[in-house]
């Protein structure tokens, strides 16, 4: 590696039961994403095809957890990030689709993908290459430790740029209020 | 020909595993079976979340329902946003918008078409397209774009951010807006927000243009590869205008045959979207929470089809704006049709698509309409609506059902990229028979299955959040693929007994 690419800070960012508004979001600093280029390098992203988290300096997570896969990748975040980042209403509350924590999980299977008139129940999608569901969706810090907590939906592109660039410096990251928003 | 979905003896052989798929939106992967001599013997693409939004807007009032549908997805939050609208104008009895919202709305949406497409084609597919499908992995992402093609990894930040400004002056917010009410807008286009977007509009007409260039010259340079890569052939289906013009925002209903551009013939055409189930109906597999639309006139095994721009540029007339138009011509010509029948013709038409986008925001923008007062209509209320909307990964069906409590009783969402399910899967084995079979596996040669994928700018998301629940067809199926059970639910000339 590099004298360059060792001044970099490694960052690896994920969606679980998310919707990528997030990520969205911090596309959405534009121009800047040039520059921040120039002090980060990605692991594991929806933008690169690393497939696992290697060891990193940031972890950004959005999205709460809905099945036995969104844990196991949250727990290899934890694992090999310094700092883990709930970003957004999801990752920090379990957001919109925890909405379906007051239903059976079952039901809404059996609504969806069983017919009304079959005798049958055997069509629920249930092979071994889908990751079992859990019957509640929960935010990250059910689940692992998380140092810091962005919420909005999704946070604002230039909440997210402020939060890298404190990071980037090397100061503790600190949101004005106008930074801060629960949409 | 083994069709590659299924296996004799699944548990004999090895299995490889493409996940997640990366620079896609949302959760997916895929998955080979090959035994000892390296031959593929089956590939699937699965969808391996389940959301059940349906069930969540349950009960909700239908006013919320554009803002919560909307987070199904962050990147085309805006089509969910309006085909939702568009439903509960039906609910509100908003038969016919006002100018000013109609309009407004057509401008969100055609912002939304340009900053996805740009998204797409320069954040997530051009690292393919610009170093190579087996280029090495660690610059095969934007960054490395960025480094290698300046100017080209700039234009598209300054693209996606123009169609999202264009969204945050029409919904309010770049991602999760609010513009877009049940019969009409919430605001319009002031002055300063107008004269803001027209200072750009003509460099981004440009940047379009150049952009559709880029994509015609990869396929000059690469062209054997580029036409035989995933290809198969498949129906159509999209929203058309009354005069046969392309329209992302409303229409009617037009499925077209394979074949060369012009030359298949039209399965319907001009039909009303209110009715759309008596058109289409979905399968259920066990191995993907995706379900399988078909075309009902031709059945499950051979009336599944396209969606998205390929089938939108092939299958429309002409499209109604004339740098666009010319674009299209030369696509539906080039090496004699074969471009515009290909897995990687969709990215051509899509930056074609796109500037086609940048054309109607231009022509939007100079219409004082979008200055207009008049927001918002009602008539009499209904209990059912149906909205549906070309979003800019295909057709994008919402129904609901609302009570006397203006509750909604039943959400039926059908999302674009469920549309493309078997087209998708099509084009991953046949690239598994082209690159794949006998050989020996390397991360280059898996990656040409995620090109397949891309190809489709599959929203992974929206098709695990969305459950539709059509008349339905369940098919069991042995492990050697032989049928066991067919069950079937809901006649063609009955509405889904859900809505």
């Amino acid at each position: 590696m590099n004298a360059a690419a060792q001044a970099k800070i490694r960052v690896a960012t994920t969606s679980l039961a998310g919707c990528f508004g997030c990520h969205m979001s911090l596309l959405d600093i534009d121009e800047r994403l040039i520059s921040l280029l120039e002090h980060v390098e990605f692991d594991r992203s929806p933008l690169t095809d690393i497939k696992h988290c290697g060891p990193c300096d940031v972890g950004l997570i959005e999205g709460g957890i809905c099945n036995a896969e969104n844990v196991h990748v949250l727990r290899e975040f934890r694992k090999n990030c310094k700092i883990l980042v709930a970003v957004g209403a999801c990752a920090v509350t379990g957001g919109l689709p925890a909405q379906r924590n007051h239903l059976s999980l079952e039901a809404c299977l059996e609504e969806v993908y069983v017919t009304e008139i079959s005798l049958h129940k055997g069509m629920i999608p249930n092979d071994p290459e889908l990751p079992l569901p859990l019957d509640k969706v929960h935010p990250l810090h059910e689940v692992v430790k998380v140092d810091y907590f962005i919420p909005g939906c999704p946070p604002s592109a230039d909440t997210l740029w402020k939060f890298l660039t404190d990071l980037l410096a090397g100061r503790t990251p600190t949101l004005g209020v106008e930074l801060i928003r629960y949409d | 020909m083994n069709n590659l979905e299924t296996a004799a003896h699944p548990e004999t052989l090895r299995r490889v595993a493409i996940e997640p798929i990366t620079r896609v939106e949302g959760h997916g992967k895929v998955t080979l079976l090959l035994d000892e001599d390296d031959h593929v013997l089956r590939v699937r693409l699965h969808i391996v979340e389940f959301r059940g939004f349906e069930e969540v807007i349950r009960g909700r009032p239908y006013w919320e329902i554009p803002v919560m549908v909307q987070r199904l997805c962050g990147i085309c939050p805006v089509s969910h946003h309006l085909a939702a609208s568009k439903a509960l104008d039906q609910i509100v009895g908003a038969d016919k918008l006002t100018p000013t919202a109609e309009k407004l709305r057509r401008l969100m949406h055609y912002g939304q078409i340009l900053q996805s497409h740009a998204l797409h084609f320069f954040h997530l597919s051009s690292p393919d397209l610009l170093f190579g499908f087996s280029s090495e992995v660690a610059k095969r992402n934007i960054v490395g774009v960025a480094a290698a093609y300046p100017d080209v990894a700039r234009q598209g930040i300054l693209l996606r951010k123009y169609g999202q400004e264009v969204i945050r002056h029409t919904a309010g917010k770049r991602v999760h807006g609010t513009g877009s009410v049940p019969g009409g807008v919430n605001k319009n286009l002031s002055l300063a927000e107008r004269d803001e977007l027209l200072k750009d509009i003509y460099q981004i007409i440009g940047w379009c243009r150049a952009a559709v260039q880029i994509a015609r010259q990869l396929f000059e340079q690469n062209l054997a590869e580029y036409n035989a890569f995933g290809r198969f052939d498949a129906h159509s289906l999209s929203l058309i205008r009354a005069d046969g013009a392309m329209d992302l925002y409303h229409g009617g209903l037009r499925a077209s045959e394979a074949g060369l551009p012009g030359a298949g013939k039209t399965i319907f055409d001009h039909v009303d979207y209110n009715h759309y189930w008596e058109q289409i109906s979905e399968e259920v597999k066990s191995w993907t929470y995706m379900k399988f639309p078909f075309l009902r006139a031709l059945g499950p095994e051979h009336g599944w089809y396209r969606v998205g721009p390929l089938a939108r540029v092939t299958q429309c007339d002409f499209i109604p704006t004339p740098l666009a138009e010319k674009e299209r011509q030369q696509f539906l010509a080039f090496d004699a049709g074969s471009a515009a029948g290909s897995t990687l013709g969709y990215h051509w038409a899509r930056m074609i698509e796109m500037l086609h986008a940048a054309e109607v925001i231009k022509e939007l923008l100079h219409d004082t309409d979008l200055q207009g007062n008049d927001l918002v209509t009602t008539g009499e209320r209904q209990e059912r609506g149906v909205g549906i909307i070309e979003a800019p990964r295909g057709t994008l069906i919402h129904h609901y059902r609302v009570d006397e409590h203006d509750q909604v009783i039943r959400a039926n969402l059908i999302v674009s990229t469920t549309h493309n399910n078997q087209a998708m899967n099509e084009a991953v084995r046949q690239v598994a028979r082209q690159y794949i079979d006998g050989r020996k596996l390397t991360e280059g040669l898996l990656n040409h299955i995620e090109v397949a994928v891309r190809a489709f700018d599959p929203c992974l998301s929206c098709a695990t959040h969305a459950l539709g629940k059509m008349p339905l067809q369940v098919e069991l199926l042995a492990a050697d693929g032989e049928r066991i059970d067919l069950l079937t639910r809901g006649a063609c000339d009955a509405e889904p007994s859900c809505c």
